[in-house]
């Protein structure tokens, strides 16, 4: 009875096994076509267009890498990666300095923790237009924190670098910060709060004073939290565009322009379409020169799990 | 941001798609035509509003589609979806050197049948129908003048410093001393590109003269361009630079004019438009504001000129109403009432300077005297005299040296530089 129910079943099974195993490629066909086609299609339409003369609209004669020799010759673009180094590395490294330092603290079991937590979030929340927007009103000399010390007595007050060519991208960083902190604080406190109780439990027993437990034990074993903050924040730092455009419309002068704003002036509003593809093109390449590896290692770490 | 502009081009394409079939039914039943435009400002817009009622009187319905944004950059996006999509508008606002561009595409339509029936050739001056016509063919209408090198000074702040209207730079210099003793900040200024090319313009023009001018930035000559007299004009600009006030940078035209208004500053460089801003204001052009070209430029007539572009179509109901539009626009009643309303002085003729300004008679005058003389030339910053890619790399230029230290033989040096690049 066994040996003849046997192939009844497994026929039986077998259209169901079909669909079980088709269903799920059916269900995620089209958006997997999407990204091919929007992401990966249109990344490599990019590159072919950096390669051709493209001006006002695109065009189709092939040029080389003419594109690429304009580029590297057009002092704007220097200006722009000068101000993505300095505004990545101190942005980096500031929003997740006070997003550590923030997690640290409101990890310390305070009363109101969820209020703080919410009210240091929602920066994040706002869009880089409106945050932007903001900061270029509290920043102007004329209207914001300036007038507000002088009229409040303090005169030899000064903060002008919103319309100081040299401090400018500062300012950028500044209002970047402020948005990102609590974001990384977010990332960070979700780590502290994973970090086992025994560990530290241990730690205390042995005598470790507080810093001691937070410098030795704590934030070593944050590493991939770091990790992660760094791939978030870098990539918001590279496509910073909208930012730079409510803030200071890349100005005075040209002295905050980056590589996202270069590649939307020389596109959208110079008819140089080419000239944006090929910096669209190397900002391409520096995130993945970022992301790659980053990508690399977590998949490689899932395989040794 | 990208995004957002990734979405809007998206969204864009979408409405396209979708109004591509809509209308082309419909409009076989009516004429329509589909207007794109960044005129959406309060009195932009009221002045757009005329041509739209003479149309309908017509029995042409008029399908708005409005982007907003001055400068029009937007618009420009956004057409440019379009068009790449298969859904030309009808007809499309279009500045300068873009209605070549678009007319080296192939997409703009021939209206030179009605311009000979209607003799446009004789109202319009060959210096603006230059912009209207590509390879001999009429492909724009072109709806009115602009003139950019104007200097604007507040009287009553004029009468208080005891001063005069400049006709030099000496002059101009003497009365910017005053102006600053008395308190006043001599000249109002945005910090943005545009507002700083647009002032520069206006002083090649002043220390070169017309033919320098023609030669720098319409035949974008290098030598001219690095060269001493481009020192010179830069070397004024810096001078201009110490007359505005600290907190200039990043404001917009129409902040720079109410400093004029409510008495901050004495003078503006601007464009005619800024008149809108004083009549607003209850002052009146020539009266209460006193207008002059900027001093040395009495000879030129740096101008920018809007014009519709019409995009070629198939449905001939559609082409009926598109030539009834381009008709209209270049109407003498239309072209009075939308320029009176407008600040700018009409791009036809026929048009009696009677209802006009002193402020706008005096451009009539000027364009009509300039005819022969060649002083009628095309305002770079406003993307008349070269492509847009070297208006740009001028802008970046002239923007850094003003908001900089730079001296004025490293900018001519980087001027030449830039356009080399761009060209």
């Amino acid at each position: 009875m066994a040996v003849i129910s046997e192939p009844a079943v497994a026929g039986r099974r077998s259209p169901f096994d079909w669909l079980q195993t088709i269903l799920p490629k059916l269900v995620l066909a089209p958006s997997f076509a999407v990204t091919i086609v929007c992401v990966y299609g249109f990344i490599l339409f990019t590159l072919y267009l950096s390669m051709t003369n493209s001006a006002m609209l695109p065009s189709f004669t092939w040029v080389g890498l003419v594109q690429y020799g304009k580029l590297w010759s057009d002092p704007k673009w220097t200006i722009s990666l000068v101000n993505l180094g300095i505004y990545g590395v101190l942005y980096i490294c500031i929003s997740t300095a006070i997003g550590l330092l923030l997690a640290i603290l409101l990890d310390q079991r305070i009363r109101i923790e969820g209020a703080l937590r919410t009210i240091y979030l929602y920066p994040m929340a706002i869009s880089f237009i409106v945050t932007g927007t903001a900061w270029k009103w509290i920043l102007n000399p004329g209207l914001g924190l300036d007038k507000l010390m002088h009229s409040l007595g303090w005169t030899g007050f000064t903060f002008d670098w919103l319309i100081d060519g040299n401090m400018a991208i500062y300012t950028i960083v500044i209002a970047g910060v402020w948005q990102s902190s609590g974001f990384v604080m977010a990332m960070f406190l979700a780590g502290l709060r994973g970090v086992d109780s025994d560990i530290l439990k241990a730690a205390a027993i042995d005598g470790a004073t507080l810093p001691q437990t937070y410098r030795r034990i704590i934030i070593p074993l944050m590493r991939p939290v770091f990790l992660s903050a760094f791939v978030v924040s870098a990539h918001l730092a590279i496509k910073s565009f909208d930012l730079v455009k409510a803030m200071t419309d890349g100005g005075p002068g040209t002295s905050t322009w980056t590589p996202a704003f270069y590649m939307y002036a020389t596109t959208f509003t110079r008819n140089q379409m080419g000239l944006g593809a090929a910096s669209a093109v190397i900002m391409l390449a520096t995130i993945s020169a970022i992301i790659v590896p980053y990508l690399y290692s977590e998949l490689r770490g899932g395989r040794r799990d | 941001m990208l995004k957002t502009y990734l979405t809007a081009t998206v969204a864009s394409l979408l409405a396209l798609t979708a109004a591509a079939y809509a209308p082309s039914a419909a409009a076989q039943a009516k004429e329509e035509v589909e207007v794109m435009h960044w005129w959406t400002s309060g009195g932009e817009a009221a002045a757009l509003n005329v041509l739209k009622e003479q149309l309908q009187k017509e029995g042409v319905a008029w399908k708005d589609a409005p982007v907003a944004g001055g400068g029009g950059d937007a618009a420009m996006t956004a057409l440019r979806a379009r068009v790449t999509a298969g859904d030309k508008p009808t007809s499309v606002q279009l500045l300068g050197l873009a209605i070549r561009d678009w007319a080296e595409q192939g997409v703009l339509a021939d209206l030179t049948p009605l311009a000979e029936k209607e003799h446009w050739a004789d109202h319009i001056p060959p210096a603006i129908a230059a912009f209207s016509t590509y390879d001999g063919k009429w492909v724009a209408a072109p709806v009115n003048i602009h003139r950019t090198n104007w200097l604007w000074i507040n009287k009553k702040l004029l009468d208080k410093v005891g001063g005069k209207a400049p006709t030099n730079w000496d002059e101009f210099q003497a009365l910017a001393k005053k102006f600053k003793d008395a308190g006043i900040t001599p000249l109002a200024h945005g910090g943005q590109p545009w507002q700083e090319s647009t002032i520069f313009d206006a002083i090649v023009v002043s220390v070169g003269g017309n033919d320098f001018y023609k030669k720098a930035f319409v035949d974008l000559d290098p030598d001219a361009l690095g060269g001493d007299t481009m020192q010179k004009a830069f070397d004024q600009f810096r001078v201009l630079r110490g007359w505005v006030d600290p907190n200039f940078s990043g404001r917009d035209w129409n902040l720079a004019s109410a400093m004029v208004i409510n008495g901050e500053a004495g003078m503006q460089v601007m464009g005619d438009w800024a008149k809108g801003e004083f009549i607003k204001a209850g002052l009146k052009p020539g009266v209460d504001i006193v207008c002059v070209p900027y001093p040395g430029s009495e000879k030129a007539f740096l101008f920018n000129s809007d014009q519709f572009a019409m995009f070629s179509l198939d449905d001939k109901a559609r082409q009926d109403a598109q030539l009834k539009l381009a008709s209209a626009i270049e109407s003498p009643s239309f072209q009075e009432s939308f320029n009176l309303v407008k600040g700018s002085i009409p791009a036809n003729t026929e048009v009696k300077p009677d209802k006009f300004d002193p402020c706008g008679q005096k451009s009539m005058a000027d364009r009509d005297a300039f005819k022969s003389t060649g002083g009628m030339l095309p305002s770079l910053a406003h993307g008349h005299a070269a492509s847009a890619a070297v208006k740009g790399a001028i802008y970046d230029v002239v923007t850094n040296f003003f908001n900089s230290n730079q001296s004025s033989a490293d900018a001519a040096k980087a001027l030449a530089d830039a356009v080399a690049l761009a060209k």
